[in-house]
C-alpha cells in the first residue's frame, strides 16, 4: 500500500470517527425529546394548562398551578439574581486587576460550581427554619442565588467589549463617571447582558434540587409568596416516583411542557443575540 | 472655580488677538514613572487654531489629554506644573474634572458616536448632564440643527435624524462626533488627530470644518500631517521625545524654523 494511499484511509478513519462523536454527542438530546414526545404528548391538551391536580382516577387533571408556581418562582429569582448579577458585573469590570474585584471572580465561579442541593440546604436554614414553614420566597431566592454567579460573569464579559473608546467619549463630554458606566456602557452591553440573563433563567427554571425544602410544592392553587408554592419540577418529581400509570404519563407532559419553556426561553435569547451582534457595532 | 464661573465669560465676545484661551507651565505628564510630556509652557489663543506636529509617539496626543484632564482617567496616569483655561488653573483643587471636560470638548482620531443612540441624540448626548436647566423640546432641537450646522452635516442627516448613528459613513460619523463635541458650546475644542482614519475627501471635509470653527471656538489640533497642520493652523508647535521645541505662527514655523531640529523635522529628515 502506497504512502498516499494509507493516508487517505487514516483520514477518512479519522473523519468518520469525528461524526460517530457528533452523533453521539446529541443523540442523547435527540432521545429525550423523542420519548417525552412519545409518553407525554398524549396527555398535554388544554385540560393540563388550566385544571388542577386531580385525585388518582379522576380524568383531566393538569399542572396550573405549577405552571404559575413555577412563572412565580422565576420571577423573585430574577428580581433577587438580576440586580446583583448586573451590579456585580458592573463592579468587576470598574475594578479591574483589583485584589478585591479578583476575590470576587473568584468567589462567584465557585458559587457557580456549588451544586444546587446546597444552596437549597442554605436557603432552608436562613429562610424557612427560622420563620417557621415552607415559602415560595425561600425558593425564589434560592433560585436567585443561583442566576447571581452566571450574570455576573456575562454582565462582566458583555462589558469588557464595549471598545474604551466610549468609554472616554462619554468622559470628554463631561459624563461623570457613573453615567457613563449606566448611560453608555451598561447600555450598549444591554442586549448582551438581557442574553446572559435569558440563559440563566433557562438554567434555573427546570431547577429541582433548591425547591425541594424552600418552595416545597403545593396540591392546591397558590401564588402567595409567603406560602409553599407549586413548581413543574417538584411537580413531576412527585408524580413520577408515585406508583399510577396515569401520574406517569402527566409527568412525561410535565417534563414536556418544561423543556418547551426553557426552549422558548432560549430562542428569545438567540433573537436577542442575532439583533446584538447583527446590528452594526463598533 | 466653579462650573459657572466657567461658563459667565462671553463666548461671542469679539477676542483681541492677545486673549490667551489656555496656557501651560511647566506642565510634564507620566506615565507610571515614565515623561510622556516634559515641561512644556506653552499658550493657547483664543479663537486661532494651534496645531501640535511631531513624529509617533512625542507625547502630542498626552499633552492634549492634559488640557482637558483625560489623561488622568488613566489608572497609572499623572500630570504636574498647571494649566490654566482663561485664567483658571484647572489642575486646582477644588476642580471638578467633569466641569473642565464640559468646557473644553474633544474629538478623538476615530469616530467615537454612541452605537445605541440616533443621530440626534448623538449631538445632545452632552447636553442632558451639563444643562443648568432642562431645555425645551424647541430648544432642544434648535441646539442640534445648529451643531449639525455647523459641523456641515445637516444637510445630509435632516431627513434621518432618528435613525442609528451607526449607518453614517465614517467621514459623516466624525462629523457627528465634532456636531456632539460643540454642541455643548465648549471654549475650546481639542482634536486629536481628527482625520487619520478618514478618506481624502472626508478628511478635506473636516480641515475645512476646523478652519471655519475658529470664529467661535479655540481649536487644538494634533496632526501627524504637517500638510494639514499648514493648512487649517494659525499657529504650531513642534514637539519631539516629550519636550517643546519651538512655537509659532504656522507660516514662519514652516518657512523659517529657529530651530535646527524643527528643520530638519520639517524637510523630512526624520520622522
Amino acid at each position: 500500500m502506497s504512502l498516499t494511499r494509507r493516508r487517505h484511509v487514516t483520514s477518512g478513519v479519522m473523519i468518520s470517527l469525528t461524526y460517530l462523536a457528533a452523533v453521539l454527542a446529541t443523540l442523547p438530546l435527540l432521545l429525550i425529546l423523542f420519548h417525552l414526545l412519545k409518553k407525554g404528548a398524549s396527555s398535554i391538551s388544554l385540560d393540563f394548562f388550566t385544571n388542577m391536580p386531580q385525585p388518582v382516577g379522576e380524568p383531566g387533571g393538569g399542572m396550573a398551578n405549577a405552571i404559575v408556581g413555577t412563572l412565580i418562582l422565576i420571577g423573585i429569582a430574577c428580581a433577587v439574581g438580576l440586580p446583583l448579577g448586573i451590579g456585580g458585573g458592573l463592579f468587576l469590570l470598574e475594578n479591574k486587576g483589583t485584589r478585591f474585584a479578583n476575590a470576587v471572580r473568584f468567589l462567584s465561579d465557585v458559587l457557580n460550581g456549588l451544586p444546587s442541593i446546597v444552596l437549597g440546604i442554605f436557603a432552608w436554614e436562613f429562610l424557612v427554619r427560622p420563620i417557621g414553614h415552607f415559602s415560595a420566597l425561600a425558593g425564589g431566592i434560592a433560585l436567585g442565588a443561583m442566576m447571581i454567579p452566571l450574570v455576573t460573569r456575562t454582565t462582566e464579559e458583555m462589558l469588557s467589549v464595549v471598545p474604551n473608546s466610549l468609554r472616554e467619549a462619554a468622559l470628554a463630554l463631561g459624563y461623570p463617571r457613573w453615567r457613563t458606566s449606566l448611560s453608555i456602557v451598561l447600555r450598549t452591553a444591554l442586549a448582551g447582558i438581557v442574553t446572559g440573563a435569558l440563559v440563566a433563567i433557562a438554567r434555573i427554571a427546570g431547577e429541582t434540587a433548591p425547591l425541594l425544602f424552600t418552595a416545597f410544592g403545593n396540591q392546591f392553587w397558590s401564588t402567595k409568596i409567603g406560602e409553599p408554592i407549586a413548581a413543574l419540577p417538584l411537580q413531576i418529581f412527585t408524580y413520577a416516583i408515585s406508583p399510577y400509570a396515569e401520574w406517569h404519563s402527566l409527568a412525561w407532559a410535565g417534563a414536556l411542557v418544561l423543556i418547551g419553556m426553557v426552549l422558548i426561553i432560549s430562542i428569545i435569547a438567540r433573537a436577542v443575540t442575532r439583533a446584538r451582534f447583527g446590528g452594526p457595532v463598533d | 472655580m466653579t462650573e459657572l464661573a466657567l461658563r459667565e465669560a462671553p463666548v461671542s465676545a469679539a477676542p483681541s488677538s492677545a486673549e490667551v484661551a489656555l496656557i501651560t507651565r511647566g506642565l510634564s505628564a507620566f506615565f507610571g514613572q515614565t515623561a510622556a510630556v516634559k515641561r512644556v509652557s506653552m499658550p493657547f489663543y483664543a479663537n486661532e487654531v494651534t496645531a501640535i506636529i511631531g513624529p509617533s509617539g512625542c507625547g502630542k496626543s498626552t499633552l492634549l489629554r492634559c488640557l482637558n484632564r483625560m489623561h488622568e482617567t488613566i489608572p497609572i496616569a499623572r500630570v504636574e506644573g498647571s494649566v490654566d483655561l482663561f485664567g483658571h488653573p484647572i489642575y486646582g483643587n477644588d476642580v471638578n474634572p467633569t466641569a473642565v471636560r464640559r468646557n473644553v470638548g474633544m474629538v478623538f482620531q476615530r469616530p467615537t458616536p454612541f452605537p445605541t443612540l440616533s443621530i440626534r441624540k448623538n449631538v445632545t448626548a452632552g447636553l442632558a448632564g451639563s444643562a443648568q436647566r432642562k431645555l425645551s423640546p424647541a430648544e432642544m432641537s434648535e441646539l442640534t440643527e445648529g451643531a449639525l450646522q455647523r459641523s456641515g452635516l445637516w444637510d445630509e442627516v435632516k431627513d434621518r435624524l432618528d435613525e442609528s448613528a451607526m449607518a453614517l459613513s465614517g467621514g459623516q460619523q466624525q462629523r457627528l462626533c465634532i456636531a456632539r463635541a460643540l454642541a455643548t458650546s465648549p471654549r475650546v475644542l481639542l482634536l486629536d488627530e481628527p482625520t487619520a482614519s478618514l478618506d481624502p475627501l472626508s478628511t478635506q471635509i473636516v480641515e475645512e470644518l476646523v478652519y471655519h470653527l475658529r470664529d467661535a471656538v479655540t481649536v487644538v489640533i494634533v496632526t501627524h500631517n504637517m500638510q494639514q497642520a499648514a493648512r487649517v493652523s494659525d499657529r504650531t508647535a513642534f514637539l519631539l521625545a516629550g519636550e517643546l521645541v519651538e512655537t509659532a505662527p504656522t507660516k514662519s514655523l514652516f518657512t523659517a524654523p529657529r530651530d535646527p531640529r524643527t528643520e530638519a523635522y520639517i524637510t523630512g529628515r526624520f520622522g
